[in-house]
Order: structure tokens, then sequence, then C-alpha cells
């Protein structure tokens, strides 16, 4: 096997792994997640915990990062620029359509699996507005393509 | 819209995220951030699109796995459909320009401790929740 049909099959492994993660978590419930961003309403802060288990796992596993990738030659994880006003502008926005529809990025393409009409016209519109902005930018590539550089986060 | 307290299957599910995110970082030497995966496809390079669409693929399956055996775990989202189209398109430009979301930023970016990433969560979050109530003061979106 070579070692890019083992980086694919790593891939699915762990999108597999993290769907049943989202599932089993609750986030693939829109309700919850709207319930969760209401603190001044019927609150419920579950998802709070989802958060707390997913950080903690992949803390420990930052700490006991390998030399090298086991399936690829370097790490390519996203550079760290400066907190700016892209970063906060970006993610307020972002968050005002997690607050609108309660799905974020992982959920919507778990409930593709539902063949629902409501969240494929979600998934178009985020892959629409993901096409614009990266047009208007010109910045075709949000993180680094594989094996270009090795850049520690 | 009352949703029970559930920790112990939230924290059982975010252990669940953190391997798989573990096994993509140790294996790859990828951050698992869905939204940067996904973007990557939107304008993919050679040779850089089969583990994005393998990543997309393994989290469809999951939810079919999910409606297999626990279906009651997926649920539409009550909004309707103007509105979903407008939400995805603001979370296509925002995790676009402000370079991750929940996953990127909010597990991968934060469990390595990135401020950047805890201040993106921070904003987003606080986002989404001023979002919630102003639609709940407004009466809900029908």
């Amino acid at each position: 096997m070579t070692r890019r049909v083992a980086r694919v099959l790593v891939a699915f492994a762990s999108g597999t792994l993290f769907g049943l993660g989202l599932l089993v978590s609750g986030m693939t419930r829109p309700a919850k997640v709207l319930a969760f961003l209401d603190p001044f309403g019927a609150w419920d802060p579950s998802l709070a915990f989802v958060m707390a288990g997913a950080v903690g796992v992949y803390a420990l596993a930052v700490r006991s990062q390998p030399r090298a990738p086991l399936a690829a030659p370097l790490f390519s994880l996203a550079p760290a620029p400066r907190i700016d006003r892209r970063l906060l502008l970006g993610a307020a926005t972002f968050g005002v359509g997690w607050g609108l529809a309660g799905y974020c990025p992982g959920p919507s393409l778990v409930s593709l699996a539902t063949g629902g009409a409501g969240v494929f016209v979600f998934v178009a519109g985020m892959l629409l507005g993901n096409f614009m902005a990266a047009a208007a930018a010109s910045d075709a590539h949000p993180s680094p393509p594989e094996n270009t550089e090795a850049l520690q986060g | 819209m009352a949703t029970e307290f559930t920790p112990l299957p939230a924290l059982a599910g975010g252990l669940l995220i953190g391997v798989a995110a573990a096994l993509l970082l140790h294996g790859n030497g990828r951050t698992a951030g869905v939204s940067g995966i996904v973007g990557g496809l939107v304008r993919p390079l050679r040779g850089d699109g089969a583990w994005r669409v393998a990543f997309v693929a393994g989290l469809v399956l999951a939810g079919a796995v999910g409606l297999l055996f626990r279906p009651a775990l997926i649920a539409p989202s009550p909004r309707p459909f103007g509105v979903l189209a407008l939400a995805g398109l603001l979370v296509g430009v925002g995790t676009r320009v402000g370079g991750g979301c929940t996953s990127g930023h909010g597990v991968c970016g934060i469990g390595r401790g990135s401020r950047r990433s805890l201040a993106a969560t921070l904003v987003f979050v606080a986002t989404g929740m001023l979002t919630v109530t102003l639609v709940r003061l407004w009466g809900g979106l029908r």
C-alpha cells in the first residue's frame, strides 16, 4: 500500500469517526445547537462538554505528536498569523450563520445523509459562500496543499 | 425550544471527535478543520483532493450509520429554506475569511494552544448567541 493510499484511508477513517462523534454528541440536532446558543433563554449547556472532551483529547495528541506524520512526509498545519481584523470579521460572520441555522460545517455534511432538502440548501449556500470569499481574496487554498510546507502552528 | 441537558453523550461524542482529529494529525499531519478541508475542494490542487473527498465521505457515511441505528440523533433544522440559504452563505464566507470553524478553531486550534483560534471561537460563539437571542426576541423565524 502506498503512503498516498494510506493517507486517503486515514482521512476516511478520521471523517467517519468525526461524524460518529458529532452524532453521539448531539451536534446533528440543530435545535440542541440553537439551545446551546441561547444562554438567556432555555439554555442547554451540553455542547460545552463536546468541546471539553474534544479539546482534551486533541491537546494530548499534540503533546505526543511524532517527529513526522505516519503516512505523510511532513506536518502541513496552518500557519499562525496574528489576530487580525479578517479573523475576527470572519468568525463573527460565521457565528451569525451558525446561530441562524443551528448548523456548522461538520454536522451539515453528516446530515446530508438524510437527503433532507433543508440541509442541501444550507450546504449549497456554504459552498457558494466559500467560493465567493475565495474568489474575492484570490486565496485558492484555506488549508495548505499536501506536503508543500512544514509550518508549525 | 427547550432541549434536555445531556452532558455524558456530549462528552463521549467530544472524545470521539478528539480521537478522529488526533488520527488525522498523527497519520496525515493535517488539521481536522471541516471548513478548511471542504474549502480546499472548491478549487482543488492536483493530488490534493482525494483525502479531502475521503474525509467528507466518512462524515456522510457516519450520517447514514446514524440514520440506520439511531435515527433520533439526526434532526432537520427548524428554520425555513430562505433562512438556511442565507445562513449557509454566511457560514461559507465567514469560515473562509476567518480561516476555520468550530472544528478547526474550536477543537484543533484551541487544543494546540493557539490564541488566534481562542479569539475566533470566543467571537463566533458570541455572535451565535447574539443571533439566537435576537431571533427569539423577534418572535422566531417562520
